[in-house]
């Protein structure tokens, strides 16, 4: 759309820090995620991928740096940060479906108690994005009558629910049956398409490569490597990132010499 | 390469009984055993004394027209003794989960206090020493009672409660957060109604509990027009016929109020299932 002027700026992450007690999970991330971007977020468990995707929306409370989201610092003490994850939706590993509410209900809760629409303005967009992964005809069984995909398609309408202006996945595949990740990664290129701007924490080399515009490689707390994604995956420049590509995509390791 | 030869070698020497024949045998010696045990006290009991002493027909047929009003009185004390748990329960289990560090405390001191001493002390000092210290004298009994065997459930409800609130996956809040949701809806809308199912079937063990600690209140000194199941069945006692057979019928008054309680919760589980209503 704005082919001339640069794309806004989404979220601006700047020096953030976090420790859970002794053990520092982040040390010093520096991320600018502009709009219509999507970014992967790759790494070895436990380098500190989910856990910076949480200090996004504050769901972790960041150590120390600055986080600006949608033009709001959220590391404001002060922040109405309600009002902010407003606009932001998240999508976990497990989906986070409420277990006591059918389908529609999970993707009007928030509207009619935060957004204040009206029960059939609720319904009328909680159905469409339901259209939208493929699960309007679920609308009334409850979460747990479905499969793990079916769930993660469900979370991706409630969250959409919303009208975000940025998405954050965290993992969303990592749960799910190998044979239901495609349906999850299929609405989630769908949603890329259509111009949202995601940060999505993935093991899914080829979903990065072919729908990320840039891939992060993060380890052991800092940002080793970011860049295109076909350069970041294809050619990569550090040594830690070939070497956890190399387990990701080879984990057969027929070839260890290699 | 050679393949070994693929077949298991099962041990030499005699067939040992498979799984599925030792499983019979002892279903059969469980049966056996079951079936002794009903014999034994079916033949040491003395049935002519248990007719006359425990269960004589004519004492409890007499006792029937007396046993509504106990079973009303039971029940109001109950419902009094619930009406001021749970509320207090609530506030205390909240406490407990405050992030004030004094509300904790005092939350903590008033369950460990209430749960460690008897019932029955807690009855004799709201009708004797609550009096004396604070000049206050409570007219009716209903409320005594209620405050009484109130203060003492509300602290297992407290527990209760806290447990079923803690029960409730984080993932849950983290989700409603993440919508927006502020602290106070998303305690409202998904933890606690979640939290309910979970708290059911101990809640209910709960009032039960406190239906039968309201065989108590005798203590307080009450009016016949407020004699609640036992004390009519220990004042039955002193009559010359029938033996215990008093204590007997008034046993069974409690199992009219119990029965139907287990039977509702488990009603309300099914309910609140999350499986899917009925089907």
């Amino acid at each position: 759309m704005s082919a001339t002027s640069p794309a806004p700026t989404v979220v601006s992450v700047t020096g953030l820090r976090k420790s859970f007690g002794e053990r520092e999970v982040l040390r010093g991330i520096d991320l600018d995620v502009a709009a219509g971007e999507v970014v992967c977020v790759i790494g070895p468990s436990g380098s500190g991928k989910s856990t910076l995707l949480r200090c996004v929306n504050l769901l972790e409370q960041p150590t120390s740096g600055r986080i600006d989201l949608l033009g709001v610092e959220v590391t404001d003490p002060d922040v109405d940060i309600d009002r902010v994850r407003t606009h932001v939706g998240m999508v976990f590993q497990q989906f986070n479906l409420f277990a006591h509410r059918t389908v529609l209900d999970n993707c009007t809760i928030a509207q009619r108690g935060v957004l204040r629409r009206s029960r059939a303005e609720a319904e009328r967009v909680a159905l469409a994005n339901l259209e939208r992964v493929g699960l309007a005809d679920r609308a009334q069984a409850m979460p747990a009558q479905l499969s793990g995909g079916q769930q993660q398609r469900v979370a991706i309408a409630r969250a959409l629910s919303m009208d975000p202006m940025l998405m954050l996945f965290d993992e969303p595949t990592s749960a799910l049956d190998p044979e239901l990740v495609g349906d999850v990664l299929g609405v989630m290129r769908d949603l890329a398409d259509a111009g949202m701007t995601m940060i999505v924490v993935t093991h899914e080399m080829a979903f990065a490569r072919e729908v990320g515009d840039r891939v992060v490689f993060m380890d052991d707390g800092v940002v080793v490597e970011s860049g295109p994604a076909d350069r970041v995956i294809g050619a990569p420049t550090e040594e830690r990132t070939r070497a956890f590509l190399q387990r990701v995509l080879d984990p057969t390791h027929q070839h260890p010499g290699a | 390469m050679t393949t070994a030869p693929q077949t298991l070698q099962m041990p030499p020497g005699r067939r040992r009984t498979s799984p599925r024949t030792r499983a019979r045998l002892t279903r059969a010696v469980q049966y056996v055993v079951l079936a002794a045990a009903l014999l034994a006290v079916a033949f040491l009991t003395d049935w002519s004394k248990v007719g006359e002493q425990l269960f004589d027909p004519t004492v409890a047929a007499d006792l029937a027209s007396r046993m509504p009003r106990g079973l009303w009185n039971t029940v109001r004390y109950t419902l009094g003794a619930f009406a001021v748990g749970l509320p207090l329960g609530a506030v205390l289990a909240l406490m407990k989960l405050s992030s004030v560090a004094p509300y904790r405390w005092i939350a903590t001191a008033y369950i460990e206090f209430f749960r460690g001493i008897p019932a029955l002390l807690v009855v004799l000092s709201v009708g004797f020493a609550v009096p004396i210290a604070f000049g206050v004298n409570i007219p009716s009994m209903l409320a005594k009672a209620s405050i009484a065997l109130g203060v003492v459930s509300a602290a297992y409800i407290a527990e209760t409660l806290r447990a079923g609130i803690e029960a409730v996956p984080k993932g849950q809040v983290e989700a409603a957060r993440s919508l927006g949701m502020s602290h106070g809806r998303t305690l409202a809308q998904v933890v606690v109604p979640q939290a309910f199912r979970i708290v059911l079937p101990p809640m209910t063990n709960e009032i039960i509990l406190l239906t039968k600690d309201t065989s108590l209140v005798f203590l307080l000194g009450m009016l016949v027009t407020e004699y609640d199941l036992t004390k009519i069945g220990r004042d039955a006692l002193n009559s010359a016929q029938g033996g215990l057979t008093a204590l007997f019928v008034a046993g069974a008054c409690y199992l009219l109020i119990t029965l139907p309680l287990g039977q509702l919760t488990r009603w309300l589980e099914r309910r609140t299932s999350t499986k899917g209503r009925g089907k």
